[in-house]
């Protein structure tokens, strides 16, 4: 059942007045492929438009009508199970599982139950103290998404909008190999990496288009597994880990007062951080599960599937280890930026021709920093990696000093322009020139003997005149220069 | 011009070709005798304009030398096919005034090639019917009626409609489709020949589904060669039906001709059944004798699971029902009947738009695919499934085709036989093994009994070789001198 018996980290556990307890947590993510057309049907799956516009007769579930699949689909599922080096199932086939509800017109989900397209995988997650755990994957399969039911737009009646029924979704099912929230969500932001890396689902959480269902029970360290509750439908990685303390803390509250736990469905509400019961055991739906007779088994060659594993774009987990192997760079520094697919592409492309470190460092503190704090995607950075990169060689070649070159990136960021041509114009380039600098230092010596005195005595007054000539300077004079000519006049 | 509609297809062809008569007088003369037609109940809408207005054009196209190989020729449609603008029932009340915005592959591949549309025929509730008389709008009556009696008689069912039709000379051809046995059991009730393809042949795309794996399209005529002549029309690859086969589409008409010497022709010892009337025998025997004269070889053969065929089958159909009926729940097109909530909502419209055949068929299936059950049924009869198959795969390295009855009796009351669902299951005894192997059937009238009724003999070939189920029907057609017709009573 788990991929290995593992006892969470003490730091996780929970402590109360009876002894220690440790959460168990399994996820069902679905992650919807990022496809122009639906799982199977050609309507769009364009987000954001008019209710039921993106609704063809197949999604409406008309008389007559029949499923195809969509071939696209299936080639991203199958990339994703590789993404997470899972057994690609050569033979795979789609279930109905049948209940009525008004945004389910087939009245059957078109899913895979008994041969999903993908089965045993496994993911290294890593987790924001550095350390890192092993995620056994269960299966990745294919299935159709439901309608919207809109319940608040009428005090008599639902809404339905069709746009989202049919969209393809992948449910990637974890082993219960999670023993924390922040475990939880390492795994979920692990997994939203992967598939932005591999380009089959946007990962957008916001729309929904990524989101999970969570599976947690609680256990004395070590001991019996307890019975688990589902939280269905968790759509931010804070809803995450808030959903799974509060239902951690529940269970044990329960299980410390005598009460068992009933194995149910629960809702999280966003507003109160509480879960509640959605259904219990005895209400559960009996599906009906079979085979869709309208459709053929999906068998994939292996040529096919040679061609996808050949085709697949370098993942986190390789570009870290070349980060830290060919590029000098720390585990900690290459997994921040390996974490983004966006950010390693920025990342390379500022480095490129560059010191590697030099430069990840300058794009760990420095770009990454400031689009932190002034909240801004690093697509939409108003510094493109070109322009950082002209920044880092002239740090590289020594034309600018650090100082000069943050001074550089916020003209750019502000004014935009490029870097080279801003050091030019406003004369930015380090004066490296010894004369020039041995005057600025002799006419400060000069204006101020008492403080020349002292530094004999007290070596580190001697940044207060580094300090004076950077300033005379603006900020341009070599501090290397400056130091050395410095230690020569005042300290030999 | 008063016989236009007792020609057969290819006699119509002819003469439309050869300009004795045009599009819109052959129409016009099946529009007349549907109009004096309504005892029989064959037809739920008939579409006089729309008729008149393709034959019209079929003229107009016939006229500048671009006739089709259906052109001009009218035709009946089973009301389980969509026909675009023309309200669809599949014989039940659920569907209301449906209306759909869009047409069935089959019947849009007839339009393609210049065929006439006369109407939409009755049928059993969603095709779960064996006598027609599930049907919503009431029951199609046979034309035949015994010797010298004016009881009723069942046409057969599901496509009672397109049989009747057919037999009374109200349509040279219609469309049909076959469950498990719904073309070739109306065709034996109603001496007409009815073919049910290969699974896959014909395309299931706008074709109300019953029970998807086992549902093909086919048309009943009365002569192979018409049968043969309109399954070419009707069948073709769809890339919008995932079951539909590549495969290309012969000239099944030249078929009908082919010589049968060397033939191997295998007599199934399981088919003949219990309680079997003696008369069902003789025509069997009479098949066996003219295929060997016209120089087949007769071999005994067994399908030692065809008895599990039956109980296989409404197991497997009324699971696949039950999930593809869901869809009827009043919720975007088709009858409504509102409720205090939801779920009331979704009963009142289910009881008040089903009929009692086809709630019992959605209840079967609801429980063989139940949580504990499924294994014991479904998987189960998946598994005689494949035996039969098998069945057949070795059958076939004996023989070319098969040879049995189509249906264990003649043309019964109507009323006669509804109090007990399992002996109205039973008509399907010969033909369901057919749908559950995906292989073609082709129906054809051999005699009719001491009572005067038509009775038909199968001819069941392998897959996607209806060429020698063509044949074989051919030389059966032309042995039987089958000529008999109904006496207009209505």
């Amino acid at each position: 059942m788990f991929t290995a018996e593992r006892i969470a980290d003490k730091g996780d556990w929970i402590t109360t007045d009876t002894g220690d307890w440790e959460i168990i947590i399994g996820l069902e993510v679905h992650a919807q492929v990022a496809s122009q057309s639906k799982l199977f049907s050609g309507a769009s799956t364009g987000y954001g438009a008019e209710p039921n516009t993106h609704v063809s007769l197949v999604d409406a579930a008309m008389p007559g009508m029949l499923p195809v699949l969509n071939e696209y689909c299936v080639e991203q599922a199958v990339r994703t199970g590789y993404g997470l080096k899972a057994q690609i199932n050569a033979f795979s086939r789609f279930d109905r599982k049948n209940y009525f509800y008004p945004d389910l017109p087939q009245g059957y989900q078109i899913s895979q139950l008994y041969h999903p397209i993908v089965g045993e995988g496994e993911m290294l997650v890593e987790l924001d103290d550095g350390a890192s755990i092993t995620v056994g994957i269960e299966r990745l399969h294919l299935e159709q998404d439901a309608g919207k039911s809109i319940h608040d737009l009428d005090p008599n009646a639902t809404y339905v909008d069709l746009n989202r029924c049919g969209v393809a979704l992948m449910e990637i099912v974890s082993k219960p190999d999670m023993r924390s929230a922040r475990e939880a969500a390492g795994y979920v932001r692990k997994l939203r990496a992967l598939v932005r890396y591999l380009g089959t689902c946007d990962g957008d959480m916001e729309k929904g288009n990524l989101r999970a269902d969570v599976n947690v029970s609680v256990r004395r360290p070590g001991g019996d597994l307890g019975t688990r509750c589902e939280i269905k439908n968790l759509n931010s990685m804070r809803f995450i880990q808030q959903a799974i303390e509060y239902e951690a803390r529940r269970q044990i509250d329960i299980l410390e007062n005598g009460g068992t736990i009933d194995q149910e469905t629960r809702l999280y509400n966003t507003d109160t951080g509480q879960t509640r019961t959605m259904r219990s055991k005895e209400d559960a739906h009996d599906y009906r599960y079979f085979p869709d007779p309208d459709l053929l088994p999906v068998k994939l060659s292996a040529d096919w599937l040679a061609a996808i594993k050949a085709d697949l774009p370098e993942l986190p987990d390789e570009k870290k280890a070349r980060f830290v192997r060919d590029f000098g760079l720390s585990e900690y520094d290459a997994g921040v930026l390996v974490s983004d697919r966006e950010k390693a592409a920025y990342y390379e492309d500022v480095a490129k021709g560059n010191d590697k470190k030099l430069a990840a460092n300058w794009v760990l503190n420095e770009v990454f920093g400031k689009l932190n704090k002034e909240n801004v995607e690093v697509a939409a950075c108003p510094v493109s990696a070109a322009a950082n990169n002209a920044i880092v060689r002239m740090i590289g070649d020594k034309t600018i000093s650090g100082k000069i070159a943050k001074q550089v990136f916020e003209i750019c960021w502000d004014e935009g322009g490029d870097p080279v041509k801003i050091v030019e114009e406003r004369g930015l380039k380090q004066v490296t020139d010894t004369g020039a600098i041995e005057a600025m230092i002799d006419e400060i010596i000069a204006a101020n003997p008492d403080q020349a005195a002292k530094v004999k005595d007290k070596p580190k007054t001697l940044g207060w005149f580094v300090g004076q000539v950077m300033q005379a300077s603006k900020g341009k004079a070599n501090p290397q220069a400056v130091n050395e000519i410095l230690r020569k006049k005042l300290l030999d | 011009m008063g016989t236009l509609n007792k020609l057969t297809l290819a006699g119509a062809l002819k003469g439309l070709e050869a300009r004795d008569f045009s599009a819109r007088e052959l129409t016009q003369a099946h529009l007349d005798a549907m109009e004096s037609a309504h005892a029989l109940n064959a037809y739920l809408v008939t579409t006089s304009e729309q008729a008149l207005a393709m034959a019209d054009a079929s003229d107009a196209r016939r006229a500048k030398g671009e006739a089709g190989p259906l052109d001009g020729i009218p035709l009946g449609v089973k009301d389980l096919f969509c026909t675009k603008g023309v309200k669809t029932t599949a014989g039940s009340k659920i569907l209301g005034d449906f209306t759909p915005p869009y047409e069935s592959t089959v019947s849009d591949n007839l339009w393609r090639d210049g065929a006439v549309m006369l109407g939409k025929l009755n049928m059993d509730e969603f095709a779960m019917g064996s006598s027609n008389e599930t049907s919503a709008f009431g029951p199609v009556v046979n034309p035949w009626r015994a010797k010298g009696a004016d009881v009723n008689l069942v046409p057969g069912g599901s496509s009672g409609g397109s049989a009747s039709a057919v037999a009374a000379d109200l349509c040279l051809g219609a469309t049909a489709t076959d469950t498990g046995g719904s073309i070739r059991q109306p065709a034996s009730f109603t001496g007409t020949v009815g073919i049910k393809p290969t699974y896959g042949r014909c395309s299931r795309y706008g074709i109300v589904a019953f029970a998807s794996s086992l549902d093909q399209a086919g048309p009943i005529t009365r002569t192979v060669e018409d049968a043969a002549i309109m399954l070419r029309s009707m069948a073709g690859h769809d890339p919008k039906d995932s079951t539909s086969l590549k495969a290309d589409v012969p000239d099944f008409a030249a078929a009908c001709t082919r010589s049968l010497k060397g033939m191997r022709i295998g007599i199934p010892k399981e088919y003949r059944v219990d309680g079997m009337p003696g008369e069902i025998e003789k025509i069997w025997a009479d098949g066996m004798d003219w295929l060997r004269k016209e120089g087949c070889e007769l071999v005994d053969v067994s399908l030692p699971h065809t008895k599990y065929a039956l109980p296989a089958y409404y197991i497997i159909a009324p699971a696949e029902a039950s999930s593809n009926l869901a869809r009827y729940d009043g919720m975007r097109y088709g009858a409504r009947v509102d409720g205090a909530d939801l779920t009331q909502t979704y009963e009142k419209t289910r009881a008040a738009g089903f009929g009692e055949e086809v709630r019992r068929r959605i209840l079967i299936g609801t429980y063989v695919l139940s949580a504990g059950f499924y294994d014991a049924y479904y998987i189960r009869a998946q598994k005689v499934r494949a035996r039969i198959t098998e069945d057949f795969k070795t059958v076939f390295e004996q023989c070319d085709a098969l040879l049995t009855p189509t249906a264990p009796s003649a043309a019964f009351g109507i009323g006669a036989r509804n109090n007990d669902p399992l002996q109205m299951y039973l008509n399907d005894i010969f033909t369901v093994t057919a749908n559950l192997a995906g292989l073609p059937g082709i129906s054809v009238p051999a005699a009719l009994d001491s009572t005067g009724l038509p009775l038909g003999l199968q001819v069941i070939g392998k897959a996607l070789d209806e060429e020698t189920c063509f044949a074989v029907g051919g030389a059966l057609e032309r042995a039987a001198r089958f000529d008999a017709k109904p006496g207009k009573w209505w």
